[in-house]
């Protein structure tokens, strides 16, 4: 059915007038399946209020039908999934989601839905579930029993198991004064700093910069609120280095005033389908100051039953009458211990709203009650409300006065205010601590401990005058802490108002119904008793015991009722008592936008060899080797993969083959001291290496294990080429970086990573030497001339080159190293002049089948994080007489003891089939548990059999025994041979 | 996320740099001449002090260059930035370390 057809349901709670919402643009949504309207400017929860939607989810723990608290941040119990398939987003809070057209919401919390949920019995079995149950009640006999229904029951929100749809971008700002909060106090500080010609990036949650002023209308300069904060606000758009960013919220605070960002760009799933859509930014900010304005959120009040829906802040409700033009209820009483609230009665008063009474746990000031007699609101001071009825929606509270006397008073809407506290989580997050203020009963920050000024009501400053003053003063400061001139501007001034009194009321007791402290996380002042009394003396134990600030709300409610019960019980100040650790991130952060873009393709850069076209056109299959992109075979029409391996690998021993080697990483070390340099970070020597000569080396750490391996030419007396693995190359530069800038600082030696500036083509086979000289060449390439393990430079198809005689296959090889720019030309050459030879290109995985069959080692497959070289039989080094890295280690008695797990070739003794990589063996006479494993296994085209290396406990005295291969296909029998099964003694190297 | 000063390219990120732990260690040596104890404390032995805590840096994502830096543990204050070469510069550990 189309939702955009369907008649417009009425809006029954929507005021014929005001608000900041266009009426001529009426938006059509779905809330757990029912179509309602709404109008642009409301968000989810005002347009649900609007159409009289009272409950609106169900409590995490005790699945009580829960309605709006709040009207923002800190909303606690409406929490929504929006968007439908991939799109769903879930744990948004109702008040932060704009309203958009076709907009689809559902609650998170119920099952099988907000009417009737089958987690409600958890309520009747309540006793069983107080604080602390998880501890208790799922020990015996164990928890997994429980944990399914755990899981189903509990949770808040479900992710979609589906690709992440949404497009998520990073950004990074630097700026001279950050205000966070766009508020009163925030427009005054980056109007302040602007005008002084700091670069100001001012951030505000909200759709619209105000804050209060968007529902608490105020005389400022002159002007009423609106028309003060559009005139700010163009100011500060014309300021040229100062940017305002509205939907974002500062969630982060970390070290040296880095602060992160949350911009949720874009809602509606129609428009994030346009490619390039961003549905969030996550910004990373470093401020020379901080200006935190992020205002105050009002406390709830604790008495029985003050949770059901209807039970709401009292600046909330002023929020939507205000603001979004919803009365909350037809019949109100406000609860209060402050003078704050008696203007949340006023309002909904004037807009229409029957108020049956104000409830004062105070003497009411006189002027107030004074005000209230204007109105004709009965007014009960020196009372308290107790409890509340309606399982579904407030139907009535209970009223007891000083004298304890009891009545019920009808009502659907109930506005409470226990006193405001500053949003105080962003400067906790950056270190500072929270003191209390016994005046105006909250915490404020203490001193700022790193550069940062707090203003307003964030400060406690929360009389709209003091504020403005605070702020402009704050800017005033962080310009000058930079060494910044400030303007000489006045500072905004708002027209004077009373000073508010507030007596502290923590908790109410004598109600039958839970009092809730922590509404999303299920945690009432009874749980909060127990945790006292079973001797629960730290907040942070309160927290972890109760599961109290937890989550997604991170006490924004809770926090400062729970530490003053807390306080009480324990008969310590509020300061004694402490306050828990606010979290990254204050209000919750898509995982998607941490990650931003880097994902997929973009998760890293993808690395393509020089040769890349060469292989594409030759039709090679890619796959990806230490994030390279290289061939892993070069398929011919109708050839499996498997099938064009043993084909390359089989070439090579018979012709010859061409191998792209260019992510082998190249380091080039020179100076008067490379070859003591190079004696000291190879376990074999190098400084006796003939210049011309190459040399096969291994690098250990100091913990003797080998982290890499490869071969060493002398260019020069004092100029080598150390070569790397490939996955070694930017590794071990940095490695011996590290050693000569922070050990061998006397040494004269420079070392520059050449990988990417020189691309390799090795031929390989009995035929390389033809094909070298037919493409022509100016170096000496015979035998006696041009030796194995040596290095010669020239020319090479008219292309300059370095040519090693080095192999990875037990043939006979040229390592040609052209500037990579020219590997393209080269490939071609060498392929023409091979024609008539039999050449074929050879991918990454036949190159893994030769060396296996010539038993060479490959760092990271055959050796793991333990492996020394006296475990691959290079007991040798040990003869070494100048000092090396990690050559200390091998001589502790664990590096020497003969059991160590060591290279060994593998034969199967049943038939041709390889083994399988991987699997365990067992010795002979061995009855469980596992002496070792195959590290590599092929199939060898030119012995017609599997070959195999293995790391075997006690291996290298074991040669001719047999051992047992653990597979998946059942025991197999095997036999432990020399590492090379193919030309052992290297005669073909020779040639 | 700390902001560092290298000492060739200036203030950065941390996202440049990566740490090396602790600065400072002598290496001992030669090798037949040390004992199993020393050269287990040179391996894995680590200061974990609440304060003052000198470790070596390197801009991996810039200049390449090591250097040291003195940082404050509790508050993440950078004291010093000097060089490799250089002895750990004197100074008074803050109040707040107390
Ligand atoms: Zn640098």
């Amino acid at each position: 059915m189309n939702l955009r057809s369907q008649p417009l349901r009425s809006q029954p709670h929507r005021l014929p007038t005001g608000g900041l919402i266009d009426r001529d643009r009426p938006l059509r949504f779905t809330f757990a399946g029912r179509r309602y309207t709404g109008y642009a400017g409301d968000t989810l929860a005002s347009a649900l209020l609007a159409n009289g939607v009272r409950v609106l989810g169900r409590s995490f723990k005790y699945h009580r039908p829960r309605g709006l608290l709040g009207a923002g941040a800190e909303e606690p119990n409406v929490l929504v999934t929006v968007g439908e398939g991939a799109w769903a987003v879930p744990n948004l809070r109702a008040t932060e989601v704009p309203l958009y057209d076709g907009l689809v919401a559902a609650p998170v919390n119920c099952w099988p839905g907000v009417g009737f949920d089958i987690g409600a019995i958890n309520n009747v079995f309540s006793r069983f579930l107080s604080a602390g149950f998880y501890y208790k009640t799922f020990m015996w006999p164990d928890w997994h029993l429980f944990e399914g229904f755990i899981r189903k029951a509990a949770g808040l929100g479900k992710v979609e198991n589906l690709p992440d749809p949404h497009r998520y971008e990073t950004c990074f700002a630097h700026c001279d004064v950050l205000v966070i909060g766009g508020g009163p106090a925030g427009i005054a500080a980056a109007r302040a700093a602007a005008r002084s010609g700091a670069r100001v990036l001012l951030v505000e949650q909200d759709a619209v910069l105000g804050g209060r002023l968007n529902h608490d209308d105020a005389m400022i300069d002159g002007l009423g609120a609106p028309a003060w904060i559009r005139s700010a606000e163009r100011e500060l758009a014309q300021a040229p280095e100062t940017r305002i960013l509205r939907n974002t919220a500062a969630v982060g605070y970390f070290d040296h005033n880095l602060v992160a960002l949350l911009e949720r760009v874009e809602w509606d799933p129609a428009r994030l389908a346009t490619p390039g859509q961003a549905a969030c930014r996550f910004w990373q900010v470093r401020a020379g100051r901080v200006i935190l304005a992020t205002g105050a959120i009002e406390r709830p009040l604790v008495f029985g039953g003050n949770d059901r829906p209807g039970v709401m802040l009292a600046s909330a409700l002023r929020q939507y009458v205000n603001r979004y033009g919803v009365a909350p209820g037809r019949r109100a009483v406000i609860f209060t211990n402050n003078d704050d609230a008696y203007t949340t009665a006023f309002c909904l008063a004037d807009a229409g709203v029957e108020v049956a009474a104000l409830v004062d746990a105070r003497k009411a000031p006189e002027d107030l009650a004074a005000q209230l007699r204007g109105r004709g609101i009965a007014l009960h001071d020196m009372s308290v409300i107790c409890d509340t009825r309606g399982y579904k929606g407030l139907k009535a509270v209970r009223l007891r006065d000083a004298s304890g006397r009891m009545g019920w008073i009808d009502c659907d809407l109930l506005g409470m205010s226990g006193g405001a506290n500053p949003t105080a989580h962003l400067f906790c997050q950056s270190g500072g601590r929270l003191r209390y203020d016994e005046e105006q009963a909250l915490l404020r920050p203490g001193p700022a401990v790193q550069a940062m000024e707090v203003a307003g009501g964030a400060n406690g400053t929360l009389a709209l005058g003091p504020a403005l003053e605070e702020a402009h003063a704050a800017a005033m400061r962080a310009l000058e802490g930079m060494g910044q001139m400030p303007a000489a501007i006045p500072a905004p001034r708002a027209q004077a108002s009373r000073t508010a009194t507030i007596t502290p009321l923590w908790s109410v007791a004598g109600g039958k119904s839970k009092a809730f402290v922590d509404f999303q996380n299920d945690v009432t002042l009874a749980d909060i008793g127990q945790a006292h009394r079973e001797n629960f003396v730290s907040v942070e134990h309160l927290k972890r015991y109760t599961t109290l600030g937890m989550a997604p709300d991170q006490g924004k409610t809770s926090g400062v009722n729970a530490l003053a019960i807390m306080a009480s019980l324990s008969g310590q100040s509020i300061d004694a008592t402490g306050t828990t650790t606010y979290r990254f991130p204050f209000t919750p952060v898509p995982l998607g936008a941490l990650r931003g873009s880097a994902t997929g393709p973009l998760f890293r850069p993808v690395r393509r060899m020089p040769g890349h076209a060469c292989h594409a056109a030759l039709g090679a299959v890619f796959e990806e080797y230490g994030g390279w992109q290289r061939p892993s075979c070069y398929l011919r029409p109708g050839e499996t993969p498997h099938a064009a391996e043993q084909r390359e690998a089989a070439q090579v021993r018979r012709a010859v083959g061409l191998f792209e080697g260019s992510p082998l990483g190249k380091i080039e070390v020179k100076g008067p001291d490379a070859a003591r340099f190079l004696d000291l970070v190879y376990a074999n020597t190098l400084s006796t290496l003939k210049v011309g000569r190459c040399r096969y080396g291994l690098m250990l750490n100091e913990q003797g294990v080998i982290i890499d391996d490869g071969v060493a030419a002398r260019l020069g007396e004092d100029h080598f080429l150390v070569g790397t693995t490939s996955a070694g190359a930017d590794r071990i530069a940095a490695w011996l970086e590290e050693w000569l800038q922070c050990e061998w600082v006397d040494l004269d030696v420079v070392i520059a990573p050449v990988t990417a500036q020189w691309g390799v083509l090795t031929l390989s086979g009995p035929q390389a030497r033809a094909v070298l000289a037919r493409a022509g060449t100016d170096i000496p390439i015979d035998a006696a001339a041009f030796p194995h393990m040596s290095v010669r430079d020239g020319y090479v198809a008219d292309i300059p080159a370095r040519v090693m005689r080095v192999s990875f296959t037990g043939e006979m090889s040229f390592e040609i190293n052209v500037p990579a720019d020219r590997v393209d030309a080269l490939y071609q050459a060498l392929m023409a002049a091979g024609a008539d030879m039999g050449i074929v290109p050879v991918g990454v995985e036949a190159w893994m089948i030769l060396r296996t069959e010539k038993g060479y080692l490959h760092i990271g497959v055959d050796t793991d994080g333990t492996t020394n070289p006296l475990d691959v039989g290079w007991a040798r080094v040990l003869g070494k007489k100048v000092d090396f890295i990690g050559k200390r280690s091998l001589l502790r008695p664990a590096d020497q003891a003969p059991d160590r797990l060591q290279l060994v070739g593998l034969e199967a003794m049943d038939g041709p089939d390889h083994l399988p990589v991987g699997s365990h063996l067992r010795l002979a006479g061995r009855g469980d548990g596992s002496d070792g494993y195959v590290s590599s296994s092929v199939f060898s085209p030119t012995l017609g059999r599997g070959v195999a290396l293995a790391m075997i406990h006690g291996g290298h005295k074991r040669l001719g025994e047999a051992v047992t291969i653990l597979c998946a296909a059942g025991e197999r029998p095997a036999r432990i041979v020399e590492l090379a099964s193919y030309d052992p003694s290297g005669e073909r190297l020779n040639d | 996320m700390l902001r560092l000063s290298c000492p060739f390219c200036g203030p950065r990120d941390e996202r440049e740099f990566h740490c090396g732990g602790q600065s400072h260690i002598q290496r001992p040596g030669p090798a037949e001449a040390v004992s199993d104890a020393s050269w287990g404390s040179y391996l894995f032995d680590r200061i974990n002090p609440r304060g003052h805590h000198a470790e070596r840096w390197h801009h991996s994502f810039g200049c390449g260059r090591w250097f040291n830096v003195l940082r404050d543990t509790t508050t993440h204050h950078i004291l010093a930035v000097y060089a490799m070469t250089e002895p750990v510069p004197d100074m008074v550990q803050s109040d707040s370390v107390a």
